[in-house]
């Protein structure tokens, strides 16, 4: 394991050529993801639109925005769940262009969902393992007639099953159904499942929706430990602003598709559109 | 009970089940206890076992829906019996063992291939889609059938499509069918053919091909972001169920002296998928067991004479509203848990 890397709040964001930043200890290598006048419209609605953003290596980055502003749909364009009707699509410097979801999670990105989508009549353990499909392998006849690699192959997957869940404190619910599992858990499990594809970029989709404030604090703790020990970007959707502000270092805000702000939290908070965006414009006094 | 433990003990019981199943039929058969019509039915059942657990595969597993069973089960029923007359006439020395076991893979083949022709395009549709698509394929399968005519002259194996005019002598004629087909279908190639696919059922949904199946069936786009290949899976699923659909096919039709392609209708797969939906969906067990009672049931009520049906439809109808009533599993799971709970205070006690 690397070093951990130092708070949001001592990181220093610097230009990325263009008009992103990054963290400066990312310059001078690829950024994980690249989005270039990404846009998408549904029969006529531009639901996004000109969505530039670069994430760093090992950035926490956070995409904020007012309810329907078009966050869930980003994610969706960097999946590759829609295909962008303009702009491209990089991750790891690859154009991901008439890519499927499977494709482009092989190119190392995996998310979480929003309305959490687990595989509820399988084990904990067992979702983990679907994660870790592309990691630990063995084919269909290896696995139908339990040939040694079977063998092998199923205890490094039980092995690695549960030490990703370790990292949630899990191991002891491997055996449990996880449809059954309370609702904070599940979303806990989720973000092991992603973790187990062995991404470079992860995207939690309100990872802390649902959780106490005592929840979302350890979640935060979690989330900067994730990064420091698989050394992997991050990019969350989230309305907890304690936990944005708390574990972000570079922040996209979006409204009606547009990007209408990024920076760091510092900037994010004093920028008048985003206060005009979540909160409205003041009333003239004689209007 | 941890999950891993009850997959364990369901995989053990199912196996313990058959081969008791089987060791009592034997027992039975050698002091001569079983009625000859019930004899007549064990091969018949252990096809229909493999039936039902190989669509529960699709149906319970893979989370399909296909109404076309029958129609795998028809193409190796009748590539077997082609082959097993061609292997009789030009290796005569073969024994009737080795024909069998040859005509049940060369069935498992043939539907295998059916399965991948008829996978690619079915398997691109979702849920009542599928299920039509399904349906009519079964269909389309038996009216091929009805066109193909196979000869046997010494032995060359001639061939024709849609021209019931060949040399020799006909092993399968178009919509008469297979006749004269030598019966070499034994129980205990029945009884073994029942293990294999449990066995490849088994160990295919505890491995990584299966839980792949499972988790696209659980939730497609959760498993396609983990980067699960859905329609490699989708297809593994369909084209093992269709193999395996197509060696019973095989045993089953070398159990008759003559066969039509028009007994694999769809009333023949809707009765497989009967048997699976009654024996639960995903539960091997279950498809085992209602596959062997609800085969055996109408011929035991055959002295009902035409009432035969009606008492079927409302014993399926029973099970059915009983299965599902809370009030039934309330009390099947208090006995269950207050029989487990004893045997925790024994566990203290040791």
């Amino acid at each position: 394991m690397s070093e951990p890397i130092k708070h949001r709040s001592t990181t220093k964001m610097v230009p990325y050529p263009s008009e992103s930043i990054v963290p400066e200890r990312d310059l001078g290598k690829t950024p994980v993801l690249e989005t270039r006048h990404l846009g998408i419209d549904f029969g006529g609605l531009k639901a996004v639109e000109d969505f530039n953003l670069t994430i760093g290596r090992t950035e926490i980055a956070g995409l904020i925005g007012p309810n329907g502003a078009g966050k869930t749909t980003v994610f969706n364009l960097l999946t590759k769940v829609y295909e962008p009707t303009t702009g491209t699509v990089l991750i790891n410097g690859r154009d991901t262009k008439g890519m499927n979801i499977v494709q482009a999670s092989h190119l190392g990105i995996a998310r979480t969902f929003q309305n959490i989508r687990l595989f509820s009549n399988m084990t904990v353990e067992e979702n983990v393992r679907v994660g870790l499909h592309n990691q630990v392998k063995y084919d269909m006849f290896t696995g139908i007639l339990r040939l040694p690699r079977y063998w092998k192959q199923e205890k490094k997957q039980h092995e690695q099953a549960l030490e990703l869940l370790s990292l949630f404190d899990m191991q002891s619910l491997a055996d449990e159904v996880s449809g059954s599992l309370p609702y904070g858990m599940q979303r806990r499990l989720e973000i092991v499942r992603a973790l187990a594809t062995n991404p470079s970029l992860l995207l939690l989709d309100e990872p802390a929706a649902g959780m106490n404030p005592h929840e979302t604090e350890e979640l935060m703790e979690t989330i900067a430990r994730i990064r420091d020990q698989f050394q992997i970007a991050i990019l969350l959707i989230e309305h907890d602003m304690s936990l944005v502000m708390g574990v972000c270092e570079g922040i996209c805000v979006l409204n009606f598709g547009k990007v209408i702000a990024k920076g760091t939290a510092d900037e994010i908070q004093s920028n008048p559109l985003v206060i005009e965006a979540y909160l409205g414009k003041r009333k003239e006094a004689n209007a | 009970m941890s999950m891993k433990k009850k997959t364990f003990l369901m995989t053990a019981v199912t196996f313990a089940v058959v081969i008791a199943a089987f060791i009592i039929c034997q027992v039975l058969i050698e002091n001569k206890l079983m009625s000859r019509a019930l004899r007549g039915q064990l091969i018949p059942i252990c096809c229909y076992i493999v039936m039902a657990v190989s669509l529960n595969l699709t149906v319970g597993i893979s989370g399909e829906l296909s109404l076309g069973h029958a129609g795998f089960m028809s193409i190796g029923a009748f590539s077997g019996i082609v082959l097993a007359a061609w292997l009789k006439a030009r290796f005569p020395e073969l024994s009737d063992l080795a024909r069998l076991l040859m005509a049940i893979v060369c069935g498992g083949l043939f539907s295998g291939v059916a399965g991948v022709l008829i996978g690619v395009p079915v398997l691109r549709l979702r849920g009542d889609y599928l299920a039509i698509v399904t349906l009519a394929f079964g269909e389309i399968i038996r009216n091929i059938l009805n066109l193909v005519y196979f000869s046997l002259e010494g032995a060359t194996l001639h061939a024709s499509f849609n021209q019931p005019v060949l040399p020799g002598k006909f092993v399968y004629n178009g919509p008469a069918g297979a006749q004269g087909v030598t019966k070499i279908a034994t129980f205990e190639v029945g009884f073994a053919l029942v293990l294999f696919t449990l066995l490849v059922v088994f160990n295919l949904v505890n491995s990584r091909s299966g839980r792949a199946i499972k988790a696209i069936r659980d939730n497609r786009i959760a498993a396609e972001s983990v980067g699960i290949n859905v329609t490699k899976y989708k297809m593994m699923a369909f084209v093992i169920s269709a193999v395996l659909a197509g060696m019973a096919g095989a045993l089953f039709g070398l159990n008759y002296s003559t066969l039509q392609a028009s007994k694999f209708n769809v009333d023949a797969s809707i009765q497989v998928l009967v048997f699976v939906v009654l024996g639960g969906l995903g539960s091997i067990l279950g498809s085992v067991i209602s596959a062997t009672v609800l085969y055996v049931l109408p011929e035991m009520l055959r002295e009902f004479a035409q009432y035969r049906m009606l008492i079927y439809a409302v014993i399926l109808i029973l099970v059915m509203v009983l299965g599902n009533n809370p009030t039934l599993r309330g009390i099947v799971n208090r006995v269950g848990e207050s029989l487990r709970g004893k045997n925790r205070k024994g566990d203290k006690a040791a």
